[in-house]
């Protein structure tokens, strides 16, 4: 259970100065040439005022689109490896919205479900999240339906929803705690305020768990490759989602060494599964475009118990051919296998 | 930095390298570090991320036996960037091996059993782990009987191996060549593998199969072992779709739910059956 709290919009200074005076990065909303996305400010006049969502997720906290795993020097008969240390440093992500916030939990999931990714968990333990609800939505967005909503708790530390004067204050987390205990003062108790009132209502159009328990069956639906006519297979979706965690791993090198790089990469694209032989697996985009809402899910739920989706929309908002995932789902879930 | 770094290869040095076949090498690899090399086991079945510094990792089998100790053999062929890197090795050299990775062949629960093995081509390293691993526990098992096929004689690969087992009274060998493929003094047989293996007429009586090779050789077997009543949980193969990680995360090598690096890459027929085609 949350503790309750009022924290008034003109405390943010002081918590924004506390946490810069904690050796923390804030990392925030900002808004540039008609798009916010996150970068560091060190006050809340910084932060964009009437941002929606950023379009870029927040995943390249903890996942970067490119890092590097190792580095090395060789010379004939020898090889000197160099490990590498992701350079994480404590940030705070405020402003973040509930479907974003609980996109790290899937993050995590394939990070650490088997084997432990270090770079990954590094850059986790050093950041807190300070979520901010949503009053508002737009027609992408669709978090109620995947287990979500516009007030959500899940992956935030603290989680502020916006009311008159200020924000209801949900210290959830030791993290969230922690920020809590650099000014305490800023945070007065408070009861009785109706949460669900200050929120956005969004729809729920479809029902996940009876689509995820029906997609087996819809594996050899034309479906598929109907939706993903129109598919350019350009990966934007996959970049700007906060859960898409499929990678590359490349060589950056000369004769005298080089560094091993992890990128981020998309299961849309045609190389992404292509064998040496030029056997392709997933030949077709409908084969690639049905793998992405495959991978979400139903694989993901099945391996994971979760999903590989938070509606949060992004993927609708940058497709240049306008593919709209929700409206891809309710048809799914329209069709009788 | 409480986990270690699961991308960080071990390095090898090039032991011994042997030509098999055009374009086709095999890599003896000793741990430069000796005790990574006494603290490393596998199983057979097991696969790894090799890497040539400069160019990038490849995934293959591990192709020798797990009671072979002190080294482990890579076969490839030379197709892309990283196995033209590997290809420019030379005795002596370094590369980098990650693993081992993915499930296992269950060679304890075939005890007692006949060993039916099928291969083609390129496909043969997978199947050369099982085959030395289990003559190498010979007392376990009944008959042993290997098909083995490839375009041309040329194309055989680990062909001072093939007359090794030729000549072993407790291995049953057939080797053959498609139809062109035979040399003047070649004395095997003629004919596609799916062909041969129903010449030879194996009884599926107590018998497991392994069948690995490419794609079109799997589909014309399956309906011969089928016919010679091998059910498909007495068939197995292995996969090796393409991977970066081989640790389930980079997500690309998954056929339908299952993760071929994790769950794989050791499937039985059975087991396919119940998954999308993705390989």
């Amino acid at each position: 259970m949350a503790d309750l709290y009022q924290l008034s919009s003109a405390s943010l200074d002081a918590l924004f100065a506390a946490l810069t005076a904690d050796g923390r990065r804030i990392l925030a909303p900002t808004e540039a040439d008609g798009r916010s996305e996150l970068n560091p400010v060190t006050r809340p006049d910084q932060v964009a005022k009437d941002y929606l969502q950023t379009t870029l997720s927040a995943k390249e906290t903890v996942f970067p689109k490119v890092e590097r795993l190792l580095s090395y020097t060789q010379a004939p008969g020898q090889v000197d490896l160099v490990d590498a240390e992701p350079h994480a440093v404590p940030t705070v992500l405020f402003g973040i919205r509930p479907c974003e916030a609980s996109a790290f939990a899937a993050l995590d999931a394939v990070f650490n479900w088997d084997y432990r990714d270090k770079f990954f968990n590094a850059r986790l333990e050093q950041l807190s999240v300070i979520g901010v609800s949503c009053a508002r939505r737009d027609d992408a967005c669709f978090c109620t339906a995947v287990g979500g909503g516009p007030g959500a708790t899940k992956g935030s530390d603290i989680l502020l929803t916006p009311m008159a004067g200020g924000y209801l204050a949900e210290v959830l987390t030791d993290k969230g705690r922690a920020i809590q205990a650099l000014a305490p003062d800023l945070f007065q108790p408070t009861s009785g305020v109706d949460k669900a009132a200050l929120l956005a209502n969004v729809p729920t159009a479809f029902d996940q768990p009876a689509l995820t328990a029906k997609l087996p069956a819809l594996f050899d639906s034309p479906l598929w490759s109907e939706q993903s006519l129109r598919c350019v297979g350009c990966g934007a979706c996959a970049f700007v989602c906060p859960t898409c965690v499929c990678f590359d791993i490349q060589e950056e090198a000369d004769k005298t060494g080089g560094r091993r790089l992890r990128a981020w990469d998309s299961c849309g694209y045609h190389m992404f599964t292509l064998h040496a032989s030029g056997h392709n697996p997933r030949e077709t985009q409908g084969a690639r475009w049905r793998q992405r809402i495959y991978h979400k899910f139903s694989y993901y739920p099945e391996r994971y118990g979760q999903l590989g989706c938070v509606g949060c929309g992004k993927c609708t908002r940058a497709c240049p051919v306008d593919m709209n995932l929700q409206e891809h789902l309710v048809e799914a879930s329209q069709v009788n296998p | 930095m409480s986990d270690p770094n699961i991308y960080l290869p071990h390095l090898m040095r090039i032991g011994k390298i042997t030509q098999e076949a055009p374009g086709v090498r095999t890599f003896r690899l000793e741990f430069v570090d000796e005790a990574a090399a006494s603290a490393w086991t596998f199983k057979t079945g097991q696969f790894g991320l090799y890497s040539a510094f400069g160019d990038g990792e490849s995934t293959f089998c591990i192709a020798s036996s797990p009671t072979r100790k002190g080294y482990i053999e890579c076969t490839f062929r030379e197709v892309g960037r990283v196995t033209a890197g590997l290809a420019d090795k030379e005795v002596g050299d370094i590369v980098g091996f990650r693993g081992p990775y993915g499930n296992v062949f269950p060679i304890e629960q075939w005890k007692g059993k006949n060993l039916l093995f099928i291969a083609g081509g390129i496909a043969l390293p997978p199947l050369r782990s099982v085959i030395w691993n289990c003559l190498d526990l010979r007392d376990w098992f009944q008959d042993i009987t290997i098909v083995y096929g490839a375009r041309s004689v040329a194309d055989l690969v680990y062909k001072h191996e093939l007359k090794e087992w030729q000549e072993r009274p407790d291995v049953n060998l057939l080797c053959t060549v498609d139809p062109g493929g035979e040399t003047p003094d070649w004395t095997g047989k003629v004919g596609f593998v799916p062909l041969i293996v129903e010449q030879a007429n194996p009884s599926p009586e107590n018998t497991v199969a392994l069948v690995c090779g490419p794609p079109i050789m799997i589909k014309l077997t399956l309906p011969v072992l089928a016919k010679l009543g091998f059910t498909p949980e007495s068939i197995y193969t292995t996969l090796e779709n393409r991977m970066k990680c081989g640790v389930g995360k980079c997500g690309r090598c998954n056929t339908g739910k299952s993760y071929v690096c994790k769950d794989g890459p050791v499937y039985t027929l059975a087991q396919l059956n119940q998954l999308p085609a993705e390989y």
